[in-house]
């Protein structure tokens, strides 16, 4: 199996497309279809827990399972992944409990999964602010001379704020082992790439950085997995950081709440339908007879499994005790919250009375 | 031994870095230079640059970086080189060194400080002079300090160091060259505690950081006028020590909190809040004020107009006493 992508060449333009032999077996290749299909299920699950109401909202990875499952795959159990809201299918597929990971879409007050346990950051919305986080890890793993590797997810609205710059830029001079994987989506909620940049590609950046720029197909799994693997590689070895512009294509709303007619058109949303990068895998795998119906139905019934789960746990799920909001500020609880904590405390025993 | 202040601090980063290894002291020009005040003087010669480092001039990022390092689990201690220049940093510093914890639940603590130089009085152009404290005091998940003597600078910067969650550790800088008798090292002084720095009766001055020696004045001059003023250093603004504050009010009735920061929502409107609604029975007259104006710091020519003297906080404790 082949991986495509351009390199960005030192002077900042783009290398001609080369082509990687990938050593994956076919376990590995089905696993992978396996992961991109099983977060599709649970994306549909979460858009219709949100119309349900067991969500406050949802900000849908379909058809960007390629590049968020290509890219986490890549990574090594004692890695970190930063991730963003975007990025629920690609931190589902580094195997976080898929209940815990939509605490942030439940309007939980804490990130619902064990960071230091799970070695993924929790899901960031203020853009690119956890892209230096990222290098800052890398820098400390550089530093205890451990072969620890970062990768940060980034969206292309999140690529133009100054902590993307930062991030990238301290990555290159400390030579930090992090990766940065820009998920061009085309848009950042209404507004295109092309008044995002007035550059042809985000990858481009990487040369004025002095690390390597990747361009690559973001709706080709392996292609993904490829840059990635590769990436990290590097970045393990020492080599230093990459930036991976994987183009892709936000096929619903940006979130649940977003009403996308009033910016792009379905023609546009059904020309990349077209090459949704699931279908796309899926044809690839039959071709070389790697995959069979009774594989596939493993998977769907292993995909109606987790919804289920997800439905059991999301629905009636309850708010959590609000005392607890008190409890995690400080490593020590300060007399000022203990004051406050008993005075909640006092309110709602009283009411609790009155029911 | 007579030590000033940034010596003080120097020597707190150098045995705090000599303790333990998972300490690293990055910033800008905090290397080969050793900062612009020289506080981290030696500590690139002594550590290597792997335990001290220059970065890129990316307030943001080195905060940004920060956080990663430490969890991590290392300890970093990062300089902002001017007050006026750790705004570019104040998104990571509210939305991810104050939540960390919290958002994950209690598992992730970030045990790192953000030193700052702040404040005026060094004859400065503009924007090095300002005095941001309430902007961190005012976030939930600090834990903001801030030393008015040498001994207090290095004892509350190896607590710091050593504390669990963020500290944000404004180096008040027109008292950099402060002197003071003090063998180092002296014990970590506890976070959250405020000092009785004079014992009086007349009148409490509640001070913190640069205002901790004009309030000294002050209380000094106050006694040819048969005055015995009580000077409390806050030391730790947040959280706040309320309880050596209301128990030295409930003794003298009176307060004149004095701060260089614009008086408006600054540090003590919040210790006025806190005394009238925990000793209003005691107190005599209401809680005063004498801060900077409302107004952007005014640079080195007319610097002197702007910050707190201690002939005004005589003439507050004057007024104080005409109730
Ligand atoms: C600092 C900041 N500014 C604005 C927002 C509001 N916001 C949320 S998502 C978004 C668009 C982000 O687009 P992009 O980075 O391309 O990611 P995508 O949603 O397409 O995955 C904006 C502006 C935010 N979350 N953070
Ligand atoms: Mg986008």
């Amino acid at each position: 199996m082949t991986a495509v992508w351009r390199d960005v060449a030192p002077d900042g333009g783009l290398r001609e497309p080369c082509s990687y032999e990938l050593e994956l077996d076919p376990a590995q290749l089905r696993d992978l279809y396996r992961l991109m299909a099983l977060g599709r299920r649970v994306d549909r699950q979460a858009i219709n827990l949100t119309r349900q109401g067991a969500l406050g909202v949802y900000a849908s990875s379909l058809g960007q399972e390629a590049a968020q499952v290509g890219a986490t795959v890549a990574l090594e159990q004692d890695d970190w992944l930063f991730p963003t809201y975007r990025d629920t299918v690609g931190v589902f597929a580094r195997g976080v409990d898929i209940v815990e990971i939509l605490a942030l879409f439940q309007g939980s007050w804490h990130c619902g999964f064990d960071p230091l346990r799970c070695r993924v950051a929790p899901l960031t919305t203020p853009l690119a602010t956890h892209a230096p986080h990222a290098t800052g890890l890398a820098m400390a793993a550089r530093l205890r001379h451990d072969p620890i590797v970062a990768l940060t997810f980034l969206g292309d609205g999140a690529a133009s704020e100054g902590d993307s710059h930062e991030a990238m830029n301290m990555a290159a001079v400390f030579q930090a082992p992090v990766v940065f994987v820009v998920q061009n989506n085309h848009y950042a909620i209404s507004v295109p790439i092309d008044l995002q940049m007035h550059a042809s590609s985000i990858a481009l950046r990487a040369a004025g950085y002095g690390m390597p720029g990747v361009l690559v197909d973001g709706n080709d799994v392996l292609s993904v997995y490829g840059a990635t693997r590769a990436a990290i590689d590097r970045a393990r070895a020492g080599g230093g950081p990459t930036l991976i512009e994987a183009v892709t294509y936000r096929i619903e709303p940006h979130t649940t709440a977003d009403d996308d007619t009033r910016y792009r058109s379905a023609v546009e949303i059904d020309a990349w339908r077209a090459r949704d990068p699931l279908e796309r895998f899926l044809a690839l795998l039959r071709e070389s007879d790697m995959v069979d119906d009774a594989f596939l139905a493993t998977v769907d019934a292993e995909g109606e499994t987790i919804a289920a789960r997800m439905r059991d746990a999301l629905f009636g799920a309850p708010d959590g005790d609000p005392r607890e909001m008190f409890d995690h500020v400080y490593a020590a609880k300060t007399s000022q919250l203990q004051a406050q904590q008993t005075a909640l405390d006092r309110e709602l025993s009283a009411t609790e009375e009155t029911e | 031994m007579t030590v000033t202040m940034a010596a003080a601090l120097n020597t707190a980063l150098r045995d705090a870095m000599r303790d333990d290894d998972t300490v690293v002291v990055y910033g800008e020009d905090v290397g080969r230079l050793g900062g612009v005040f020289r506080i981290t003087d030696g500590l690139q010669q002594e550590w290597g640059t792997e335990r001290c480092f220059d970065t890129p001039v990316a307030e943001s990022g080195i905060v940004g970086t920060a956080i990663g390092m430490a969890l991590y689990g290392l300890r970093p201690v990062v300089e902002m080189q001017f007050d006026g220049f750790a705004y570019p940093a104040l998104d990571q510093v509210i939305s991810h060194v104050a939540k960390y914890r919290n958002r994950t639940r209690g598992t992730v603590g970030l045990p790192m400080v953000i030193r700052i130089p702040y404040g005026g009085g060094i004859g400065a152009v503009e924007h090095h002079s300002e005095s941001p404290e309430t902007y961190y005091a005012h976030t939930a998940g600090l834990t903001v300090v801030s030393p008015g003597t040498p001994g207090d600078a290095y004892a509350l910067l190896r607590s710091a160091i050593a504390f669990p969650d963020p500290v944000v550790f404004l180096e008040p800088k027109r008292r950099y060259w402060l002197k003071e008798d003090v063998e180092l090292p002296v014990d970590g002084e506890p976070i959250g505690r405020a000092l009785v720095r004079r014992t009086g009766t007349t009148a409490t001055l509640i001070a913190y950081g640069p205002m901790v020696s004009t309030a000294m004045e002050a209380a000094d001059t106050a006694t040819q006028d048969g005055w015995e003023l009580e000077v409390i250093d806050v030391r730790t603004l947040s959280p706040l020590d309320s309880d050596t504050l209301a128990t030295s009010v409930t003794k003298t009735g009176r307060a004149i909190v004095v701060h260089e920061g614009p008086r408006f929502a600054g540090y003590g409107a919040e210790i006025a809040a806190t005394l009238t609604e925990r000793v209003f029975g005691h107190l005599a007259a209401p809680v005063l004020r004498v801060t900077g104006f409302d107004v952007p710091y005014p640079p080195a020519k007319i610097e002197r107009h702007y910050l707190p003297t201690a002939d005004r906080i005589l003439d507050a404790v004057a007024h104080a006493l005409e109730y």
